[in-house]
């Protein structure tokens, strides 16, 4: 099984340095969350974790190997990413866009073989979309065309999940269940990176939280130790409220903190 | 997560499966061939002048088949289907159904290629000048156009590169006319330049099929690289493909199918953007699907158009860029006016 591994991570956009010095590791079985305000660098980190976009300085390393030792193709079904905002560009099936999951592991001009159709049935299964298969995607709803796109990640397969703010435009049942459904991915031994909004959502569903803030890895570790009254008001600048439901503790941000971001906590 | 039952839902009646309209599509082409063969100035027995042609007597039957109607016939079909494929490939490639070949300024380069040759007054000396002084064109403007994107180029610094050898082109080619040295040379250019099959001879087929067809695979090999930019460029990137050599394979498919069309042929306008336009729905808007047919509806479409320039009475024959332009026109404001209704 194959792991991630970043090191001394630095992004920089011209003279702006948005990321220094961040080093993460990524094992199989674990879901991870990537939380930070606006503009600290999470799709950004991603996307370098994804080999979409190279770092400034540092470097990523897939199972010891660079992404050019791996190659593209095995890369490809190594990692699936799901973009932030849902953007399709044409409106094509739901059922033939769900299939280009499967694009890695196919040849140039090979159809669906039984494990393409397989692991398509199993993506639309898990991300509930079946009922919408033979619908476009102009005649989806927001909501539903995210489910579509988890699905078409999942249809790849991949041991790593690289999901950027896949919850954004979800309902409450469909939050939960999203987040549900990627536990389980993880519990069944893929790695999952999410890149979350939800303070209360990433508390409880992820087994590690980094929290990025002011150029790189504020926090990182358990949900407990990293949601701390402190590293949320130096991070957000907020207040939270907490409480306790069947023995889980949850959070909610409710008021500015009236501590400016970046003094000390 | 909720666990729905499988449910087989009917594909809706008004797509057909693939290979039913490619079939389709390929039986109306060879039919409109048969049409084109058929059709012409001179009433010709088309079984007989087959017969003589087979068995080598040289009738006139046998050369007006030869010398005209095969020619025209066949480049109609080829430059169709460059067409087709090209404004499918480049609509999937800049993810707009706006896009046509033209808009990466090979077609103005190959026009103006071709003009020079008259310019020069190089037109009678050798056969293949013409075609040759196009493809040449094409090609200039394909190495341009890389020199000003390079290779890690984004969509919008091509389209942008593309406009501007565009103008640069058309304004050579007002130049050409503007210096041109007799009135002689400037009524051939303008009607070259409106594009037309007539009185093109067999080598002129086979100066352009091998780059048409080397053009015609780089662009179908790009399928389902086009089927994943759907998701937009980082998705796509995420499974497996290399951008860089995407567009690098595009702009040069596109470039020879095109660039040896109008080499041939002139400007034939409309077709590349009307076709993927028209076909798209047929393939439930599939990018990578979208390529053949939409060579195969080009090449309808261009067939039926010059059937149409000789079979109406209207003489002096229109140009066939003329005909494609009136017809692909209006369908152009269609599309425009139910973009308007988009957000």
């Amino acid at each position: 099984m194959m792991e991630i591994e970043a090191t001394n991570i630095a992004v920089r956009f011209g003279p702006t340095t948005l990321l220094e010095g961040v080093d993460l590791v990524m094992r199989p079985g674990e879901m991870l969350g990537l939380i930070g305000p606006n503009g600290s660098g999470k799709t950004t980190l991603l996307r370098i974790l994804a080999n979409l976009r190279a770092p400034e300085a540092g470097r990523v390393r897939y199972g010891g190997r660079t992404a050019a030792e791996v190659g593209a193709r095995e890369l490809a079904r190594q990692i699936a990413y799901l973009a932030q905002g849902g953007t399709v560009h044409w409106p094509m099936r739901v059922e033939a866009l769900i299939a280009l999951g499967r694009l890695p592991h196919r040849r140039t001009f090979q159809g669906l073989d039984a494990a393409d159709r397989d692991a398509i049935a199993r993506a639309m299964m898990a991300a509930d979309v079946v009922s919408l298969r033979g619908r476009t995607m102009g005649q989806v709803s927001g909501g539903e065309r995210m489910r579509i796109l988890l699905a078409r990640a999942l249809a790849v397969d991949a041991p790593m999940l690289l999901a950027d703010e896949p919850i954004a435009a979800l309902d409450p049942l469909h939050q939960l269940q999203v987040m549900e459904l990627l536990r389980t991915t993880a519990r069944h031994g893929r790695g999952v990176i999410v890149v979350l909004h939800d303070l209360a959502l990433a508390a409880r569903f992820c087994d590690r939280l980094i929290l990025l803030a002011q150029g790189g890895i504020l926090v990182e570790g358990a949900p407990a130790r990293v949601l701390t009254d402190a590293h949320l008001a130096r991070a957000y600048g907020v207040e939270v409220v907490r409480g306790e439901r069947d023995g889980i503790p949850f959070l909610l941000p409710w008021k500015p903190s009236g501590t400016s971001q970046g003094a000390p906590p | 997560m909720t666990q729905a039952a499988p449910v087989e839902t009917p594909r809706p009646w008004l797509i057909p499966p693939y290979g039913l309209l490619v079939v389709g599509l390929s039986v109306l082409v060879v039919v409109l061939l048969g049409t084109s063969l058929a059709i012409g100035y001179v009433s010709l027995d088309l079984t007989q002048a087959i017969r003589d042609v087979l068995s080598g007597q040289s009738t006139l039957a046998a050369l007006v088949l030869i010398e005209l109607r095969v020619p025209r016939a066949l480049l109609g079909g080829f430059v169709g289907f460059s067409l087709g494929i090209s404004g499918a490939a480049l609509q999937g490639l800049m993810r707009n159904p706006l896009a046509e070949p033209g808009i990466i300024g090979i077609s103005g380069a190959a026009a103006f290629g071709a003009v020079s040759v008259f310019y020069f007054g190089l037109a009678g000396a050798l056969l293949l000048a013409l075609p040759l002084g196009g493809i040449a064109g094409a090609a200039a403007a394909t190495f341009l156009l890389y020199a000003l994107s390079g290779r890690g180029a984004g969509t919008m610094t091509l389209i942008l590169a593309g406009v501007a050898i565009n103008s640069f082109a058309g304004a050579l080619t007002s130049l050409a006319l503007n210096l041109s040295p007799n009135p002689y040379a400037v009524t051939e250019i303008v009607f070259w330049l409106l594009g037309s099959l007539a009185d093109r001879s067999l080598p002129y087929v086979w100066l352009v099929l091998p780059l048409m067809a080397l053009g015609w695979a780089l662009l179908i090999g790009s399928g389902p690289a086009l089927d994943g930019l759907t998701l937009g460029e980082d998705t796509a990137k995420s499974l497996g493909f290399d951008l860089g050599r995407l567009r690098f394979q595009l702009i040069a498919g596109a470039a020879l199918a095109v660039g040896s069309a109008v080499a041939v042929t002139g400007a034939i306008g409309f077709v590349g953007l009307v076709v993927p336009h028209l076909l798209r729905p047929l393939v439930a808007h599939r990018p990578g699907r979208l390529l053949f047919v939409s060579g195969l509806g080009g090449a309808a479409l261009t067939l039926a158009a010059d059937i149409a320039v000789r079979a109406l009475p209207i003489r002096p024959e229109l140009k066939l860029g003329v005909v494609t332009a009136i017809i692909g026109a209006p369908f152009l404001f269609s599309l425009i006016y139910r973009l308007r209704e988009e957000p």
